[in-house]
């Protein structure tokens, strides 16, 4: 299997814990700059690469990289905090137990059109 | 487009596009993997989830050097229905031990997909109880395989003990249309449903 050799705590430069709490699997990123700076750590350079593309949410850049999720929310906090990504937090689809009714039927439109 | 690799497939359509969380569930083999492969429309993922060994989710890396933590590989996959709705899928293990995954993962969620196989309708049981724990909507969906035996409808509702209002599907997690018509059942049964009484 593909261990990493390198425990994601040393990864991060000690840091333990995002800066922001409103990151979610969901988060939608993208990169605020064309070129990754050299300065970054080698995981902020990843982060940040995979995003000059086009924008992804959280957990699919976790995915792409082979890295965890929680590891993942740590580089992006930084890297927001540094001003190289623009973050956008999801929307729930369900507020106070009621779900989205005008949602759920964007959503009932969208199925049966792909069928 | 994209001239290293052809990655350009893997981006949102556009970066305002609403995401909507969706969970799918079931006991493992049961088809997780085959309906996120049919119904996503970029090439399914592999998430992984830190897990402490007393189950705990990992949400940040503050002690994780004094724990044991274990990794948990969830299936994932994106189907976008407009420029700007998609939906995300998560495949959840359907195992009582990932109760707490289960609690921080629904968390947003639309509704959860439950599949079940009528040849082991047995090994459903841990994930009815997991989603009764749960503030989540839900519909079952019965993954047919060419073996699989039939049963009674209300033969499988009470061995499932399924709520009267709850949609009892049957898809073929192979075929995208029988996929799809699962998640619109699912889609459908939460527009009809009135407000969660408080408990």
């Amino acid at each position: 299997m593909n261990r990493r050799l390198i425990p994601p705590y040393v990864w991060t430069g000690g840091r333990t814990r995002p800066s922001r709490n409103v990151l979610d699997r969901l988060t939608v990123l993208r990169a605020a700059t064309d070129q990754v700076p050299a300065s970054l750590s080698p995981a902020g350079r990843r982060v940040l690469e995979i995003l000059l593309d086009g924008a992804l949410p959280l957990a699919e850049v976790a995915a792409h990289l082979s890295l965890p999720v929680s590891f993942v929310k740590v580089v992006v906090s930084d890297l927001f905090d540094e001003g190289w990504l623009i973050v956008r937090a999801p929307t729930p689809a369900q507020d106070d137990r009621m779900p989205d009714q005008q949602l759920l039927e964007r959503v009932i439109r969208g199925l049966r059109a792909l069928q | 487009m994209d001239s290293e690799r052809s990655s350009s497939g893997i981006y949102l359509r556009n970066p305002d596009q609403r995401l909507v969380k969706v969970i799918v569930s079931g006991p493992f083999g049961v088809g997780k993997t085959t309906i996120i492969n049919t119904l996503s429309d970029i090439p399914p993922l592999r998430t992984e989830e830190v897990m402490t060994a007393t189950g705990a989710v990992v949400d940040h890396l503050e002690g994780v050097r004094d724990k044991t933590t274990t990794t948990v590989g969830l299936d994932y996959g994106r189907m976008s229905l407009s420029d700007d709705l998609a939906l995300c899928l998560f495949g959840t293990p359907g195992q009582k031990r990932f109760h707490a995954l289960w609690e921080d993962l629904t968390q947003g969620a639309l509704g959860a997909l439950i599949l079940a196989d009528t040849r082991r309708i047995a090994d459903s049981y841990e994930v009815m109880g997991l989603i009764e724990e749960q503030e989540i909507r839900y519909a079952v969906a019965l993954n047919i395989f060419p073996d699989s035996p039939q049963y009674p409808e209300e033969e499988l509702r009470q061995a499932l003990d399924l709520a009267p209002e709850t949609p009892l599907i049957t898809c073929d997690a192979r075929d995208r249309s029988s996929s799809l018509a699962a998640l619109l059942g699912l889609a459908e049964h939460l527009l009809n449903l009135p407000v969660l009484e408080q408990s």
